[in-house]
């Protein structure tokens, strides 16, 4: 689109308007994409184009990396010290709260997830920042005695220019988890986020503004995997690249990194994990959480339980009951107090959660519930349960990444073992049993970064999370977070 | 005597201000059950301030029965980790909106400069309170692989009851103890020194609008052998933290003694200087100036005892005498330009006095100083002895005034030898543009901090305590925090082996 402004009005759907930035944020300014390149955005509840964006291309990516690595070596930032730091994290995070009913209405209309579901990746982007703002002066490093004519000590170093490609499936939580961790052990960033959701990170651009970063510590560009993504992954000048996305994607970015010059990766990737019902389940919660597990946000979560295995003894009873409470699934309006499943983001995912749906069907796989869209205006699909299933079915092994679960009995611990780690990812996995030996023997055996004991997708920005196997490359949240953008350098002093 | 709860105050800078007279006990202010009061002064002009409630036994009894419940009480028991930094992060932003009161509320009772007083004690107290809030949900216990039959890990869970103990130099380091034992899930009972209880109880008010529930935090104002020995004595408190002169530290650990109370302890110093004749000259001279006459030289850290290598030792004194002469600007701690007020209450002005007569009569040479400053307040000149001998008492014992020994040496060793030669470990300093014989010297001095190329230097990031009578433990950075928590060990068996085999492999054969 020739021309596009930098910024426009939005009316959201409840009838407030608010100014939403278009531009590519760089050096604390937002600018046309140099190839004056723009995309559409569009609202998944209606399939309606709720604005355009200007798209970076590999030349913005250049522009932006390099005001990330002057912001990194000169400057104010590298002058910073790390409480100072912690204290621009921590206005950020009160600007946020204080604007944190519009961020959800954006990423409510951009994302079409229900404004309180909104409203809780809001709590949750909140939390994230002010949990790495209290870290940032806490990164410790150690003093090693080897000899006592040495003096030795490690130091952890930020690692430099971070290029961070988020999805776009909790568009401004996945923005926090990213550059909460970076900016706070002194980092400067490059960030492209989904074409599917620009909106809201653009917006909080505005705040890191107003909070205060320096120009160029914070860069944010709408654009392509195929493009901008692609430029990142590839940048002879970014130290490390960090993605959060599918497994097909994220062994491209691995190449990529290791064809350029060895950047280093950090994958938060897919997920098939397994809920696991044992008979002595308590058989209403483990309802509830199976539930939530493959329908919360619409089964759009990396960590979703999409493999159901439930215990012979309680698979009946367990089947009709989930039915039944799939059924009381609100789905509407995300606008809607009520709603609870909203739209898939678009078209193409709709299209090929469809597509599995059909191949469970042409595989033989049964029906309980669901299979087919719901209404015929936007890209909303009705909660889907198959039963009948084989492990070597595409949908008990493929990650779906919508409301749509797969279900099959198992006799004992060995074979729910078994089931649980047969596949490729290892994202996270649930188990639910009063028996505390089942518990911990059944956890201990899974191999997955996160287990859940009578609960489900919990997470917490105190707690590690990420992947075994196939499901990703090192951990996000919690202290662990941390060791993905710093380096640890060793000091020995002769002091003989 | 009855005093009203609460009294409208105004400052020699012309604030207005509420000051509360009663003690703070669940969340509110009480009279003191046996009617005690105290009377602070301003060491400035010798004029009263303000008379104000002071706590005994039986109120120690009431506020440990309320920390004790509120300990107890889910309300601050089963907050998460995440919800107690919250609350210290909301104390510290009221902190820093009522600064310029609490900054004269300390300068007019403890007559520091208050220029000085909200850059720094303020500024600190701040920055303390933040650092500790986001350490709140980031103690972590630990898991520990000692095999497949356990599943064995530790849980770091607040101490209790904790009774802090503070002193009147830094009245609101009170931000130094209430961090991390809030940021743990403590609570407290806080007796702030009776020369300066003022700021503490301005203080109180505050953490009750952050909205700390009543209780978790309580402020007691009192006398050391009545207020003071009866927390340190408590049954019912679970841990002291003191801090003050050694004298009375040692005191208070026989008291805690007797029910084995966990005690961390901040007592004095004679913390030494080194300059060694390789040192930028310009920078020893300043640092050593800030080392013993900031805050009248009322400073635990003081690096009151310094020690020059004799090729550069007169050219030392002259520049530190000249350093003394532009810089110690005694005045009143309300003027901008004021470097020195008076020191805080008579008792100290007699004492420090006392030590500079002794001084003289061991034949020490003053060089600077040495007499009482104008004829109202507490004000004493910066004083400076030289060829002063280690055995003289004002090379030994902590003076805690504006006081400094000055001393000459020839080697390094001789340097390391006398630097260590006190009963004392907290502080030390050393002046050198030689590396390795800044970090072998920084590692043979026996204290529990060690500034190079400057003094008093600290930061809330960096341990701070002292090793020999200096004090048990660590205050600030991350250390602070294993003050506050005990360590559970739970040792769980999993019985992945079927119990016979289990028997078996552990029966011994």
């Amino acid at each position: 689109m020739a021309n596009l402004p930098l910024s426009t009005t939005i009316k959201l759907p409840n009838g407030k308007e608010y100014e939403q930035p278009l531009g590519l944020f760089i050096n604390n300014k937002f600018v046309p994409s140099i190839e004056g390149k723009t995309f559409e955005v569009i609202n998944p509840t209606n399939e309606e184009v709720i604005t355009s964006v200007h798209e970076a291309t590999a030349k913005d990516v250049d522009v932006a990396v390099a005001a990330a690595r002057k912001a990194f070596e000169e400057g104010a930032w590298p002058k910073t010290t790390p409480s100072e730091r912690g204290r621009l994290l921590a206005k950020l995070g009160d600007l946020i709260e204080r604007d944190a009913e519009l961020l959800a209405f954006i990423d409510a209309l951009d994302n079409g997830k229900s404004i309180s579901l909104a409203r809780g990746d809001i709590d949750i982007v909140l939390d994230t920042i002010r949990y790495y703002a209290g870290w940032a002066d806490k990164v410790h490093g150690k003093v090693v005695e080897t000899a006592v004519d040495k003096f030795n000590y490690i130091r952890y170093e930020p690692i430099g220019v971070c290029g961070q490609i988020i999805p776009w499936n909790f568009p401004l939580m996945m923005w926090a988890w990213k550059i909460a961790p970076a900016l706070a052990t002194g980092n400067t960033v490059v960030l492209k986020t989904a074409e599917q959701t620009p909106l809201s990170a653009l917006v909080a651009c505005k705040l890191v503004i107003e909070a205060g970063f320096p120009p160029g510590v914070l860069n944010v560009l709408s654009g392509f995997g195929k493009t901008a993504g692609a430029a990142i992954s590839r940048h002879m000048d970014i130290d490390k690249v960090a993605f959060t996305g599918s497994t097909a994607v994220g062994r491209e970015i691995m190449k990529a990194a290791a064809d350029s010059n060895l950047k280093k990766v950090t994958l938060e990737l897919g997920g098939k994990s397994p809920n696991i019902v044992f008979n002595d389940a308590d058989i209403d919660e483990a309802i509830y959480w199976a539930y939530f597990g493959i329908f919360f946000n619409h089964g759009q979560c990396c960590c979703a339980g999409s493999r159901i295995f439930v215990q012979e003894g309680i698979y009946e009873e367990f089947v009709e009951k989930f039915k039944a409470r799939i059924k009381e699934n609100v789905i509407g309006d995300p606008f809607n107090e009520e709603t609870f499943q909203g739209p898939q983001v678009s078209q193409g995912q709709f299209d090929r959660i469809m597509g599995y749906i059909n191949h469970g069907k042409q595989a033989g796989a049964k029906v309980e519930i669901g299979g087919e869209r719901y209404g015929n205006k936007g890209y909303f699909i009705q909660p889907t349960l198959f039963s009948n299933v084989r492990p070597d079915m595409k949908i008990m092994k493929e990650e779906i990444f919508g409301p749509v679960a797969g279900i099959a009995k198992f006799k004992g611990i060995d074979e729910a073992v078994k089931f649980g780690n047969d596949t490729n990812y290892g994202l996270a996995a649930a188990i639910h049993t009063k028996d505390l030996k089942t518990a911990l023997e059944v956890s201990n055996k899974l191999k997955a970064g996160t287990v859940w004991v009578n609960t489900c997708i919990a997470t917490n920005s105190a707690l590690p999370f990420g992947g075994y196997k196939e499901s990703g490359i090192g951990r996000e949240q919690g202290k662990a977070a941390l060791a993905n953008y710093t380096q640890a350098k060793t000091v020995q002093i002769n002091i003989a | 005597m009855t005093l009203p709860l609460s009294k409208e105050l105004t400052a020699p800078n012309g604030v207005k201000y509420t000051q509360p007279l009663g003690l703070f006990i669940n969340n509110e202010f009480v009279k003191s059950r046996a009617g005690g009061t105290l009377t602070t002064v301003n060491p400035t002009n010798e004029e009263e301030i303000a008379t104000i409630y002071a706590a005994e036994a039986e109120d120690v009894d009431l506020a440990v029965k309320a920390a004790r419940a509120a300990f107890e009480n889910p309300e601050w028991s089963d907050i998460t980790p995440e919800a107690r930094g919250a609350l210290l992060n909301k104390l510290a932003g009221l902190v820093e909106e009522n600064a310029k009161v609490l900054a004269t509320i300390d300068t007019w009772n403890n007559g520091k400069p208050y220029s000085v007083c909200l850059a720094e004690d303020l500024g600190e107290s701040i920055s303390v309170l933040r650092y500790y809030g986001g350490w709140a949900d980031k103690v972590y216990g630990k898991t520990i692989d000692v095999g497949p039959q356990k599943l064995a890990y530790t849980l770091h869970q607040s101490i209790g009851v904790c009774g802090q103990i503070i002193p009147w130099n830094y009245p609101l380091m009170a931000s130094w103890k209430l961090g991390p034992a809030l940021a743990t899930g403590n609570t407290v009972i806080l007796k702030p020194s009776e020369q300066c209880p003022l700021s503490a109880l301005y203080l109180a008010q505050l953490i009750k609008e952050a909205g700390f529930p009543a209780g978790v935090v309580n402020v007691l104002p009192g006398y050391g052998p009545k207020a003071g020995a009866a927390i340190a004595s408590h049954p019912g408190i679970d841990k002291i933290a003191f801090t003050g002169s050694t004298f009375t530290g040692s005191m208070i650990m026989k008291a805690a003694s007797q029910t084995l109370k966990n005690i961390t302890l901040e007592t004095g110093g004679k913390s030494p200087l080194l300059v060694f004749d390789d040192a930028d000259l310009d920078q020893a001279v300043k640092w050593s100036h800030i080392g013993i006459m900031s805050n009248m030289g009322q400073v635990c850290t003081a690096t009151s005892r310094i020690f020059v290598q004799e090729g550069i030792y007169d050219k030392f004194i002259e520049a530190f005498k000249t350093q003394v002469k532009e810089v110690s600007k005694i005045g009143d701690p309300f003027n901008e330009d004021t470097f020195q007020g008076p020191q805080v209450t008579k008792q100290q002005f007699d004492r420090i006095m006392k030590y500079i007569s002794d001084g003289q009569s061991e034949g020490a040479k003053l060089v600077t100083g040495g007499t009482k400053h104008g004829d109202k307040g507490y004000f004493i000149a910066p004083t400076v002895f030289t060829d002063v001998k280690d055995d003289m008492r004002i090379s030994r014992e902590e003076i805690f005034g504006p006081v400094v020994t000055i001393a000459s040496f020839k080697t390094e060793e001789e340097a390391i030898r006398r630097a260590n030669d006190t009963v004392y470990g907290l502080g030390a300093a050393i002046f050198t543009e030689n590396i390795t014989r800044a970090h072998k010297v920084a590692a043979k001095i026996q204290a529990g901090m060690v500034w190079i190329n400057s003094s008093n230097d600290s930061h809330f990031g960096v341990p701070f305590g002292g090793v020999k009578q200096s004090g048990i433990g660590r205050e600030l950075g991350e250390y602070a925090l294993s003050a506050y928590t005990n360590a559970k060990a739970v040792h769980g068996k999993l019985p992945l082996l079927r119990p016979l085999q289990y028997l078996k492999a552990n029966s011994l054969k």
